[in-house]
């Protein structure tokens, strides 16, 4: 099977959830076909509403067709709602806790070929700062996709970020997704690898190398970055002793610093950060190198799990 | 300003063609960039970098030289065309378009690339940092003008008219926006996605002095920039109407084009249309 695109995932199963649920609508701000919200655009066009390029525009709109008790879905790229669209989720969204639910699209790195203005990459700093508001990032498409239903019906503000690109396949198909509760994909006792998003596919495969070292990984998917599983990190803390957190996001503001606050008031424990380091990322050819480019490779994975390990034994 | 010769006319019909090619070459190379809001903007960048902007390539810092904001960024290929032909890098430098390591970025970038006044990228911001860039000449007592290029898609963001009732608040005659009037945008046509219309009323309401011209006829384009440097007390609007895409008959008006990519037989097939040798460059 050829992995699709976790915006596809996502789109389709929007698609499919409205044609059970007719209080779902949907937005876009001119980027229908890039989102591929144009799926749903094309099946119910009656409950799409395309307001042209104005992300704040959208964003309060949707507010409107929520408090008109109405489920929102707005699409639009993560760097643009999380960043001009910032004041409205904020003050409309969040602190009146209307239930508005954004699909932050093109996360990450993932529109590798419009560069720096168009990365998202501290969209998860600046959600996860805001009260009422649960942050979900899928690993891949199909997880994407689970989660439309599930976050359709939860009540209040959600944001899902998406990518433009298909990720390394993760999600088993059947597994349970609760909001809140991360999942353990690999068992190990030397060193925990905290991951989401994107970068979930590429700690098994770190896994996978460091096993062949002779180190047991276990590898977290924390796909709830707000509100975090304290549980499961404390968890693989005391057990593992050593944690590495990955994510398609700056090391500031996201979930290493979400590990780490959790760690330092609980339980400290060796924790190396994998992420895009403090600087604007360039525009590449392809999305993987650009990764690895943006010390993002399952070579950085290991080195900073070798890094937390020499921590722990230093102690 | 006197009028063009028909040699002009001629010489700088033949600028446009060269960069509408030069942009499809490198879009193509690069396997990413829009063509659409390239090609409709030709002539208007022919016009403004081999003839309007008051500019040295030997000297891309030069205090008083005219500014230019592409602010639809989007268009990146036909800015680095322009100033490529224009002597400000050689064109080869963009064999490696999109590289990590290269100067050139998928959008504008002001750091990176020797003649380029802003970053761009996201659409809305042009108006208002205009403003600023007029406001600045005028603190200073320098004569250069600021010229910006924005798109009716990007017309739907408030910060355009944000920006456009501070150009007329304080009565910026040294900024021209010139709107880049294609109406077709990423999603489909201006017209069905968010009308504009009457856009001419809406910046005259705003208090713009406002031009027509035909965006693919250099001498409606020139005229109509000399009367927009000749215009006082306002900032000026100058509607150029373009058709997307323009010159490559499968990609005029079709919002497919806006950022897709033509493979090798459609890049030669364009190429031939606008009358190019087809090379393997
Ligand atoms: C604020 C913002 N929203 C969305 C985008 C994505 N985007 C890039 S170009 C474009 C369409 C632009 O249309 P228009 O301004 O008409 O440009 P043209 O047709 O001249 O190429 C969109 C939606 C963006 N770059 N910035």
């Amino acid at each position: 099977m050829t992995e699709i695109s976790m915006r596809e995932g996502y789109a389709k199963a929007l698609v499919e959830l409205a044609e059970q649920n007719q209080k779902i609508v949907a937005l876009d701000v001119d980027t229908a076909a890039s989102t591929l919200s144009k799926f749903f655009a094309e099946r119910h066009p009656d409950r799409f509403f395309n307001v042209g390029i104005a992300e704040p525009c959208m964003l309060d709109v949707a507010v409107g067709l929520a408090l008109g008790g109405y489920i929102p879905f707005v699409n639009g790229f993560a760097a643009l709602i999380s960043l001009r669209a910032l004041e409205q989720v904020r003050t409309n969204v969040c602190y009146a806790q209307t239930n508005v639910k954004i699909a932050a699209s093109y996360a990450g790195l993932s529109d590798f070929k419009d560069g720096a203005t168009h990365y998202a990459f501290t969209d998860l700093a600046n959600m996860r700062a805001l009260p009422n508001l649960t942050v979900i990032i899928p690993a891949d498409a199909t997880e994407a996709a689970a989660w439309v239903p599930i976050i359709a019906e939860h009540k209040g503000p959600v944001y899902l970020r998406i990518s433009r690109a298909p990720a390394l396949p993760v999600y088993q198909p059947g597994t349970r997704l609760k909001i809140g509760r991360g999942l353990v994909l690999r068992e190990g006792s030397d060193v925990t690898l905290v991951a989401t998003g994107a970068m979930t596919g590429r700690c098994l495969q770190a896994a996978d190398q460091l096993d062949g070292q002779g180190v047991k990984a276990r590898v977290l998917e924390l796909h709830t970055l707000k509100p975090i599983d304290t549980d499961i990190i404390l968890k693989a803390a005391e057990e593992t002793g050593a944690l590495v957190t990955a994510e398609e996001h700056s090391i500031i503001g996201g979930l290493g610093s979400a590990v780490a606050e959790t760690l330092s008031e609980a339980c400290p424990t060796p924790l190396a950060r994998v992420g895009i380091p403090d600087h604007f990322c360039p525009t590449g050819r392809d999305l993987d190198k650009l990764m690895d480019a943006c010390g993002l490779s399952i070579n950085d994975i290991v080195k900073a799990a070798n890094r937390s390990m020499r921590q722990k034994s230093r102690r | 300003m006197t009028d063009m010769t028909s040699e002009q006319v001629e010489q700088l019909t033949g600028v446009a063609t060269q960069l509408r090619c030069d942009s499809l070459r490198l879009i193509h190379r690069r396997g990413a960039g829009h063509p659409g809001g390239a090609l409709s903007a030709a002539e208007i960048m022919a016009v403004l970098y081999f003839d309007t902007l008051r500019i040295d390539p030997t000297k891309p810092d030069w205090e008083a030289r005219d500014r230019f904001l592409l602010s639809k960024g989007h268009a990146s290929a036909v800015l680095y065309s322009a100033l490529a032909r224009r002597g400000f890098f050689p064109l080869t430098e963009l064999d490696n378009w999109g590289e990590v390591e290269c100067r050139h970025q998928g959008h504008p970038d002001r750091l990176k690339t020797p003649g380029v006044d802003m970053t761009s990228g996201i659409l809305g911001h042009g108006v208002a940092i205009g403003c600023g860039l007029a406001l600045a000449a005028r603190l200073k007592k320098q004569d250069y003008r600021t010229y910006v290029l924005i798109g009716d898609g990007e017309s739907q963001g408030g910060i355009v008219w944000e920006g456009a009732m501070t150009a007329a608040k304080f009565k910026l005659d040294n900024l021209i926006v010139i709107l880049d009037y294609n109406d077709v945008q990423l999603d489909g046509f201006v017209h069905d996605i968010m009308p504009l219309e009457p856009v001419a009323d809406k910046w005259t309401a705003f208090g713009w002095q406002v031009i027509h011209c035909d965006g693919h006829d250099i001498r409606s384009i020139q005229q109509a920039l000399a009367v927009a440097q000749s215009t006082k007390g306002k900032p000026i609007l100058l509607i150029a109407k373009t058709i997307k895409g323009k010159g490559v008959s499968f990609m005029e008006n079709n919002s497919y084009w806006h950022g897709n990519v033509p493979n090798d037989h459609q890049l030669s097939q364009a190429l031939a249309e606008l009358g190019q040798e087809v090379t393997d460059d």
